[in-house]
Order: C-alpha cells, then structure tokens, then sequence
C-alpha cells in the first residue's frame, strides 16, 4: 500500500515542506508506522491522560550500520526512550519520532525503519502520536538519525533516585551484558570477526514493572546501562551517592562470544554497551526475592545479583575477583577502542 | 605489551596459503598462519593469535606439564585441572 | 575458555598466594620488574598486588610500545594525515594518545581521516578498497608486532599494492633492556620476562641478564597463575641468591622463538643506528626501518620528516617512571594535572601505562615512594 515518492532515493524536495514532502509523510511514514501511528498530522498531539506523575524523556539515535543482528536504528528509537521511562518507574504513554534523513537515502532503507519502529512501538504498547521529518545535503549525515521523545505515566507509591540507595543494598542486574556493543562492533566490519551474537535491543518495561508492583518501596535506583556499559552506570551512581559498589567479578554474566571479542581486542565487558538490560539498586532483605521475580519473567531469566553498596571506598566501583582481589573499575573515556598491547 | 590470545584453527583456506579462519572464544576471525608454516598448522591446533597473525603454537603438552607444577606448588592438594577447564560455549558463562 | 579460564583457577591461584608467603623473607624487599606492559595490567585487572606480601615490589618497566614512543614521532605521524588523500590507520591503543599538537582521536575530530585497525592486514585491506586513497600504517610495537607488519609488506609487494605505507616505529626489546640495566641501573632483584615478543625472539634473548647482571629472569604468560608463578620463582632464585633463566610460559614460548618470524623481519626491516625512546633517550640498534628495497612503502621517504629530539635521556616524571625509578602515584601531577581525560603522557593514556593502571585500577591508593 505504500506509494513510494518517484525516487527511489530520498531526495531534498522530500523535506522541502511540499508536495513531495506531504507524499512522504502521509504516503508512506504514516502507513508503514501501521497501527502505532495514533497521530493527527496536526502540529500537536493533545492527550487526556490523566491523574498521577509524569516522565518525559528524549533521546538521538545515531548508529552505523542502521541495520545490525537483532535489531536496527528504527527499533532502537523506541526501545531507548521507552526504557529511559521505565528507569523512571514510568510505563510509556505516548512517543514522537523526528527523522533526519541524509538526501540519496534509498527509500526502502527509510521504509525499512519506519517499519521497525512501528513493530517496535507495537512490542512496548506505545502509540506514536506525532513526528516530523528533515532532509539533510548528502554527505551531511549517516543515512538516517532518529530522535525521539516519550511520555511516561509513573507507577504509583515508586520513589526511585541516588538520594534512596543506602549502604548494604544489592545490585541486581537482569541479563548478560555487553551484547550490543560487541554486535555493533562487529558489525560494522572493521575489526574483521564474526560471531553468533545478536543486539539485546528490547523494551525493558515487562521486566521492570513487576518488580516495581511486587515492592515498590524495595527498588530504590534503576539505570540501564547504555553507552559506557554498566561500570558508568556505577559510577555514577557511586559518585552520586558518596557509596561503593562492589561487584562480585565472577557473578557477571557474560555470554561466550562477548568474552571472546573483549579477550581478543582488549575490552571491559563492564565498558560495552546494553540496549536491554537494566540495573536495579534494591534492599538487601527484598533481593533474592525480587530476583526469583525477576527470573520467572520471560527474558529475564539470565539475571544475577552482581553487588553491594557498600561504605567505602566512597564514590567508586570495585571488581572483587574469586580469589580475593580486587580493581577499580573505571568510567570508560570515549568509545571502547580495540588495543594490540 | 602485546595482546595475544588462544584461538583454535577452524579451516585453513584452500586459495590463499597462508591464511586460516581461527575461533577464539566464540568468535571467528581471518587469521595468517604464515609463521607457522615450517611447523605446519591444521584444523584443531590451538594457536596464539597477535594483531590477525598467529605468533606460535600452543603446546598442549607443556600446558599440562605446567598446570602439574601449578597445582604440586600450592600444596594444597588441588587436583590438577585440564586445560579445557572452562570451555564449553555455555551461553550464561560469567567472566 | 580453553587455555584461559584454567590459568584463572581460585584454587590454584590461593595455593600458589600460600607458598609465596611462605617464601618471602620477611627481612628484606623484593624488587621485582616487570617490563611488560601487559603484565602490569594484567596484574592490577587480576587484582593481584594487595595480595602479594607488602615487601615485594612490582616495578614496572618499559615494554609499552606506546608509552615510549617520544612526541615526536607521534606530531609526525599526525602530519602525515594532514597530506591530502590520506588515510592514517592505527591500532586503537595509539588513538588517545598525546603528541605536542593533540592525539590521532583530536586530528579524526578536526577532520582528518584518522582509522582505528586491528591489524596491519586491515591496513592493508583498506587501500586495496580505496585506489584513490593513500594508506599509512602507523607500526608500533616490539618484535611481537613487527612480523606482522613485515609480512604485510611483503604481501603488498606481492598484490602490487602501491598507495600502502608504513610509519615504522618497531623497537627491539633488548637493547632497551640493556640501557634500562646499565649502570646505575633500578635496582632490581629479579624480571619477570616478557611473553608474547618471546614467542618471536625466543626466551634465550636474555640469557645475558643473569649473566651479566646476575638477576634472575622468570619468562612468563599473562593469566594470574602464570604471574604469580613467575613470582613464586623469582622469589625462590631471589632467596638462593640464583640468577638464572627460566622460561615458565613453555606452552606458547619456544627457547629459540621463531625462525620464519625472525626470517621476515630480516627481510624487510634492518636496524636503525639509533631511536629516541620516552625517558630512556636514544638508544644505539633499538628499532627497525623498512629496508631500502621497499623504500616505496615507507612512510617516511614518502613524507620526510623533520629532524626531532635531541637524544638526552628525558628527566620527565615520563621518564623516571618509564625507567622503574618513580612510582606513577609519587608523580607531582598523577591524578590531578594529568589523568586519562587530560593525559600528560602516554602512560596514562597507554592500557599498558603504568600511570593508566594505576589511575584505573587503584585510585585512592596512598601515595608511596
Ligand atoms: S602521571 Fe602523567 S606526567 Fe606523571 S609520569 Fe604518569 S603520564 Fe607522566
């Protein structure tokens, strides 16, 4: 049903605010958006929501290659932003998408996208309710960026935040990590491996949300460990807060082919990025419970208990290794590098 | 000074001499096997893989021999591991 | 994993910790090197100095080809990306790290075509896909690294690639040691020998340190069970006052290291007279340039450099850490002045540094002497 623009490459008219661009929007974004597309085309989405307390959140999405294993640049558009609500204790209410899009972008690959983040709004039961479109000179951009903004409705009785976390809680963390990184690493070719390794990407909201009804009180910090993987989420929190966490190294989990490539060019797990994991700071009594909860989720069978806040070294995150040493593990400066030596 | 890692040869490539496909970990690379060629290597040798070239040849002989040593020294009579221990593409291995 | 997760033993690894303890003579210290860079962060990630007794001292030496490679050549190899068609590939370890006029990562973010590569092959790959295009290498590292490159050449000439070169900046491990031990020399008790460039040069490389500097050297891998092994057995040589060589990393290093590897950097590399290294100053025989025959694969025939350094050994806090004669935490500026976001040197911004190991893996920790 999608009318495709004359081209099969975009091109400038396409955002000019014209025919072409009013083809584009209403000829092929609306329709390939499929039944998440809950907009009006108006300049503004109204919507009656409600009573209680609301999240918002806004993220850019920039990735190369747009398409990987497991996932793509559309999919992760919605999983980002709905998963920074849920770090808020926040179900997603409504999102909007803006497209920059570099000029001489085939069609099909903007299709392609819109698709996934209409599937994707689909899976994490988010209508998108508006969005707007911009075409960039060739040359100007990587094909394709995505931004998004959401709107959250949060949870009744959760008071999240570094100000909650007290000495003794537990670090619960709810799947292995550093799929993604590696995936997109991976996939852009140029360290020339390859591996059975799919992008984590995937809303984290199912997993979150009973937690947070099982014991709202007990859940007292949540992050997702994005770019900088889970030692930044740590420090940051360790540095906030004034505490230590400590992970217990071998607790870890850390899929085969993520390992390997981390051995191989040099790379901290704990520095690689998630797309759908989360950490979750609770109380130490409600831990194992919340964790048995955690694991009899679909997808969250692959969760740990992975730490302790513990008093000092205050504002830092240590690794205790099995046999009793222990490292600092450090925030990552800039993107994880492959290293020879 | 120099990061070097074991990998096990998966194939040698039949047209260009000198280059082999290599899993290390779970992960699958090109690597050149040229160094090793008066030794000559195949497909199961494990190797010790620097910058997409293999520098040597694990000897698997010498890496019990070690292990032996390792675990007379500590005294503590921990029985002699294998130097597979921990292989096994176990998806939830820990790090 | 096969031939890793085993060398991280628990059991192992706390049986061999007892023996150490009871070895070491709590009356005196063990200085103990450590040249490799891979070693000294291989220890702090492994956590193993807090649970080695407090008088053995790890000191750390030179073996991070990138800590000691002096500014100058860096500037060189960031000119080089100023010459229109250039692409300058290199391994990621050398991206953040600081010349005069900014790092590889600063250059790629004011518009040069700077490229991280895993390989030289990739290097190689790489112009082979872009005709149009001409591709440096900027080499680092000792012999481990060299044949890799060395082969790389060859195989260029081979393909007829023409718009591939190499900035070579290999150095030899040996004659660096022998500058580090001639007098007054650190002090040291014993050296744990470094793994992977013995796989190339072979463990009989240092046979000369016992013998004319009679300390110990212990050749090791770099899993915890090997390091401490090394350790254990320097202690015990240490104890008996035994200097000797011993290769404890049998299982990836041959005596004698390898022939065709060794064959290919005769091939295509022959010594320079002399190289500035950080701290150590120049050094007679201690690198490699590409010989004359492949002279149009080399970088610098292709843009020559200016003259740089003037060879003294530099009294930098650099250099008296490079040279195991200053701890990174007894630095003026460690931590404050210069830390991973604003290194100073190539130490803190080198995984292998002595000052990024430290900065990492034990921050807050007293400074000592
Ligand atoms: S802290 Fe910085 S300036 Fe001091 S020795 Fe280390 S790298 Fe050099």
């Amino acid at each position: 049903m999608s009318r495709l623009p004359r081209s099969p490459i975009i091109e400038m008219a396409d955002g000019a605010g014209g025919k072409a661009s009013r083809r584009l929007v209403e000829g092929t974004i609306v329709p390939l958006l499929g039944d998440a597309w809950k907009g009006t085309l108006a300049d503004s989405a109204v919507l009656d929501i409600g009573p209680g307390r609301l999240a918002m959140t806004t993220d850019a999405f920039v990735v190369r290659p747009l398409r990987f294993p497991g996932g793509s640049i559309g999919e992760l558009a919605v999983n980002g932003t709905v998963n920074d609500l849920a770090m808020a204790g926040a179900g997603p209410v409504a999102l909007v998408a803006a497209l920059v899009i570099e000029e001489g972008t085939a069609v099909e690959t903007v299709e392609a996208e819109l698709r996934a983040l209409g599937e994707a709004a689909g899976r994490a039961g988010v209508p998108v309710v508006g969005g707007d479109t911009k075409v960039v000179e060739h040359g100007k951009g990587d094909g394709l960026y995505v931004s998004t903004t959401g709107l959250g409705r949060v949870l009744e009785g959760v008071a999240l935040g570094p100000d909650r976390v007290r000495e003794g809680d537990r670090v619960l963390l709810s799947g292995p990590i550093g799929d993604h990184g590696i995936t997109i690493l991976l996939a852009r070719g140029e360290v020339d491996l390859e591996a059975d390794l799919r992008s984590d990407s995937r809303p984290v909201w199912p997993l979150v949300r009973p937690l947070l009804e099982e014991d709202p009180g007990a859940v007292r910090w949540l992050r997702d460990p994005t770019r900088g993987g889970v030692a930044s989420a740590l420090n940051e929190l360790a540095r906030d807060r004034g505490l230590a966490v400590v992970l217990e190294e071998a607790a870890i989990p850390v899929r085969e082919p993520v390992r390997g490539a981390c051995e191989l060019l040099g790379l901290d797990p704990l520095h690689v990025a998630n797309e759908g994991q989360f950490l979750a700071v609770v109380a130490p009594g409600a831990a194992d419970r919340l964790l048995d909860r955690l694991r009899s989720i679909p997808g969250g069978e692959g969760a740990a208990i992975v730490g302790t806040l513990r008093e000092g070294p205050a504002r830092a995150v240590l690794a205790e290794t099995p046999y009793g040493g222990t490292r600092i593990v450090d925030l990552l400066e800039g993107d994880p590098l492959p290293r020879i030596c | 000074m120099c990061l070097a890692i074991p990998g096990r040869i998966v194939s040698l490539d039949p047209d260009e001499p000198g280059e082999a496909t290599a899993e290390i970990g779970g992960v699958r690379r090109r690597v050149n096997v040229d160094l090793l060629r008066e030794e000559g290597v195949g497909p199961g040798d494990w190797i010790l893989v620097h910058v997409g070239f293999a520098l040597s040849k694990v000897g698997e002989e010498e890496a019990r021999e070690q292990l032996r040593l390792l675990a007379m020294l500590g005294e503590d009579g921990v029985p002699e591991p294998d130097p597979g221990g921990g292989e096994g593409g176990d998806p939830d291995a820990t790090y | 994993m096969r031939h890793i997760d085993v060398y991280r033993n628990s059991d192992l690894i706390a049986g061999l910790l007892g023996r150490i303890r009871r070895q070491v003579d709590p009356a005196r210290t063990y200085r103990i090197m450590e040249v490799c860079g891979g070693h000294t962060h291989a220890f702090h990630r492994f956590g193993l100095p807090d649970l080695l007794p407090s008088n053995v001292e790890l000191i750390h030496g030179p073996g991070c080809p990138v800590c000691v490679l002096p500014r100058g050549r860096i500037d060189q190899g960031l000119a080089m990306a100023e010459e229109p068609g250039v692409i300058l590939t290199a391994f990621g370890d050398m991206m953040r790290v600081p010349g005069t006029l900014g790092s590889p990562l600063r250059a790629r973010a004011s518009g040069r075509d700077v490229r991280a590569v895993y390989s030289p092959i990739d290097a190689l790959r790489l112009a082979e896909a872009n005709p149009d295009r001409r591709v440096v290498f900027f080499a680092i590292g000792f012999e481990t690294t060299a044949p890799a490159t060395a082969l790389t050449v060859l195989l260029a000439r081979r393909k007829r690639v023409e718009n591939v070169s190499v900035f070579c900046n290999h150095v030899r491990i040996v004659p660096a040691l022998e500058a580090l031990l001639a007098p007054p020399g650190a002090g040291l008790d014993g050296m744990i020998g470094p793994g992977h460039v013995s796989t190339v040069i072979g463990s009989l490389a240092y046979e000369f340190i016992p013998r004319d500097h009679g300390i110990p050297v212990v050749v090791s891998g770099f899993e915890p069970l090997d390091l401490l092994q090394a350790v254990l057995l320097l202690i015990e040589r240490i104890n008996e006052g035994r200097a000797d060589l011993v290769n404890a990393y049998r299982r990836a290093v041959p005596d004698g290291g390898n022939a065709a590897a060794l064959a290919a950097m005769d091939r295509v590399f022959e010594e320079r007279d002399s190289f500035e290294w950080r701290g150590l100053g120049r050094i007679p025989w201690s690198a490699l340039r590409l010989r004359e025959e492949f002279a149009d694969l080399d970088a610098e025939r292709w843009f020559p450099p200016p003259d740089a350094g003037d060879g003294a050994p530099d009294d930098s806090p650099c250099g008296r850490v490079l040279r195991g004669l200053m701890r990174p935490t007894s630095c003026p500026l460690f931590g404050g002045e210069c830390s991973p976001e604003h290194p100073i040197g190539a130490l803190m911004v080198s995984s292998e540094g002595a000052c990024a190991a430290y900065h990492a893996y034990r921050r807050g920790e007293p400074a000592a002497t």
